[in-house]
């Protein structure tokens, strides 16, 4: 069975059909109409970290369509913590399960989950690999903005090192053709692997440390947290984080229909004043993220989304 | 100089393998992937930078009294595809053994990533590198997707 590991599990036109399939599902998402599509299935989520949006929107999405969910728990206590391997783990839950959410704290584990198991994995952040179904939900949200995903100007900025919505997202980006910059301190630079693979598929990919100046031609500003552990000293942790943050100021002379987004949490490098903005769209993309998991939940489990072309 | 003369600079072995056509300077890596560099209990000869015609320059290694196994020249793959090895019996070249870097590189290698999944010693899958480009020998692992340092990998035999 096919999960969906990274982005390349999904071609263009999967990426479309799965947003158009969650575009009809929005009324679901909102609970005003019932449609128990995965009546009888299962999801089991396996989250190994800790999650709030990504675990509770997986399961809001299930529950909305008539699934029912599995949950880990607590990590410390469930059988992890006896030494059981992922392998085992992944057994199990494929036998009491339809389907798969997992989060993992080592990177690969989700495609060594995908390995072991018989029904199909959703990678719901791998260490700093992927974060798959966190890109749908994000070009969901940019497609609701803008209208189009082909050709926008998108800045990624903040912690690009470690930061895996990004090393999904950046490779969706440029798929579609947009123009990416960059934008991260010396020490939190995207892994140059990344970077080499998006300009060897023909990525128009810029880099700088100066997110401002990339402020004025930006379709959408994708800000992503900066960790204080990250950093050897808390002064040098200040001094580079103030360079990476918003305040709604600083959206004086931006293009009228830039849309700031953020996965979340934020901590500081979104000021509230942005809040009450027309660019601000990350609650509305946390939102999305119940509608797109409903329509991935769907296409792995060979589910139709009523209301698209025969 | 021929490529005679390049085998003679060190003694003909009776028994044993010789890997001829080695890339200059990648004699070390060869070793240290077939554990011959430290507690190596047979004899080795080592030849580096020699003149090839195929190559420019080459290093030779002959290693007495042991005959590579397959899974040495999955190894010796990694690091020297282009090698020619020749396995020797009573002095004379019994039998030649083609060694080529396939799609995949299964059980030979552990991932050098330290927070991949497959560092966890009792996860059971195997550990398998993707070859993402034959000629420059480089390799992503299957699971977490990182390109490996091959100087680093030669330390992570399995």
């Amino acid at each position: 069975m096919v999960g969906l590991i990274t982005m390349e599990d999904l071609s263009n036109e999967d990426v479309i059909e799965v947003l158009d399939a969650a575009e009809r599902l929005l009324p679901v998402a909102r609970g005003e109409s019932y449609l128990p599509l995965l009546q009888g299935r299962i999801l089991g989520n396996l989250f190994f970290e800790p999650s709030t949006r990504t675990r509770m929107s997986f399961e809001t999405a299930m529950k909305r369509l008539g699934g029912d969910v599995v949950n880990l728990g607590d990590v410390s206590t469930s059988s992890v913590v006896k030494g059981e391997t992922l392998f085992d783990t992944v057994q199990m839950v494929d036998g009491y399960t339809d389907i798969i959410a997992l989060r993992h704290p080592r990177q690969g584990a989700a495609r060594y989950a995908q390995d072991a198991a018989r029904v199909p994995v959703l990678n719901g952040g791998d260490g700093a690999g992927h974060h798959p179904t966190q890109t749908m939900l994000d070009l969901f949200t940019i497609r609701q903005a803008h209208g189009r995903l082909e050709g926008l100007d998108v800045v990624l900025a903040g912690d690009l090192r470690y930061g895996r919505t990004v090393h999904s997202l950046s490779h969706a980006l440029v798929r579609f053709g947009c123009r990416v910059v960059l934008a991260s301190p010396e020490l939190l630079r995207m892994p140059s692997e990344i970077v080499e693979d998006l300009r060897a598929s023909g990525g128009d990919v810029t880099e700088t440390t100066d997110l401002h100046a990339s402020l004025a031609t930006a379709d959408v500003v994708y800000m992503t947290r900066i960790q204080k552990e990250r950093f050897a000293d808390e002064d040098e942790y200040t001094k580079v984080a103030g360079a990476y943050k918003l305040h709604a100021r600083d959206l004086a002379d931006v293009r009228s229909d830039m849309i700031v987004m953020h996965p979340l949490p934020r901590v500081d490098e979104i000021h509230p004043s942005v809040d009450s903005t027309r660019h601000a769209k990350y609650f509305e993309q946390a939102f999305n993220g119940v509608v797109t998991r409903m329509a991935l939940l769907c296409r792995l489990l060979g589910v139709d989304v009523p209301g698209g072309e025969a | 100089m021929s490529n005679e003369s390049s085998m003679r600079r060190v003694t003909a072995i009776r028994n044993g393998t010789v890997i001829d056509h080695i890339p200059a300077g990648g004699a070390l890596r060869v070793l240290d992937l077939l554990g011959l560099r430290d507690g190596a209990s047979v004899p080795v000869s080592l030849v580096m930078n020699v003149p090839s015609k195929k190559l420019g320059s080459k290093d030779i290694i002959k290693v007495e009294d042991r005959e590579l196994t397959g899974d040495e020249l999955a190894r010796l793959a990694l690091v020297a595809a282009s090698a020619s090895v020749a396995i020797i019996r009573a002095y004379t070249v019994a039998e030649k053994r083609e060694i080529s870097l396939g799609d995949e590189v299964v059980n030979v290698v552990r991932c050098t990533f330290s927070n991949c999944i497959t560092q966890h010693p009792r996860e059971p899958l195997p550990h398998r590198l993707r070859v993402v480009d034959r000629a420059e020998v480089h390799l992503r692992c299957h699971y977490c997707g990182r390109p490996q340092d091959l100087d680093a990998l030669v330390k992570n035999v399995i």
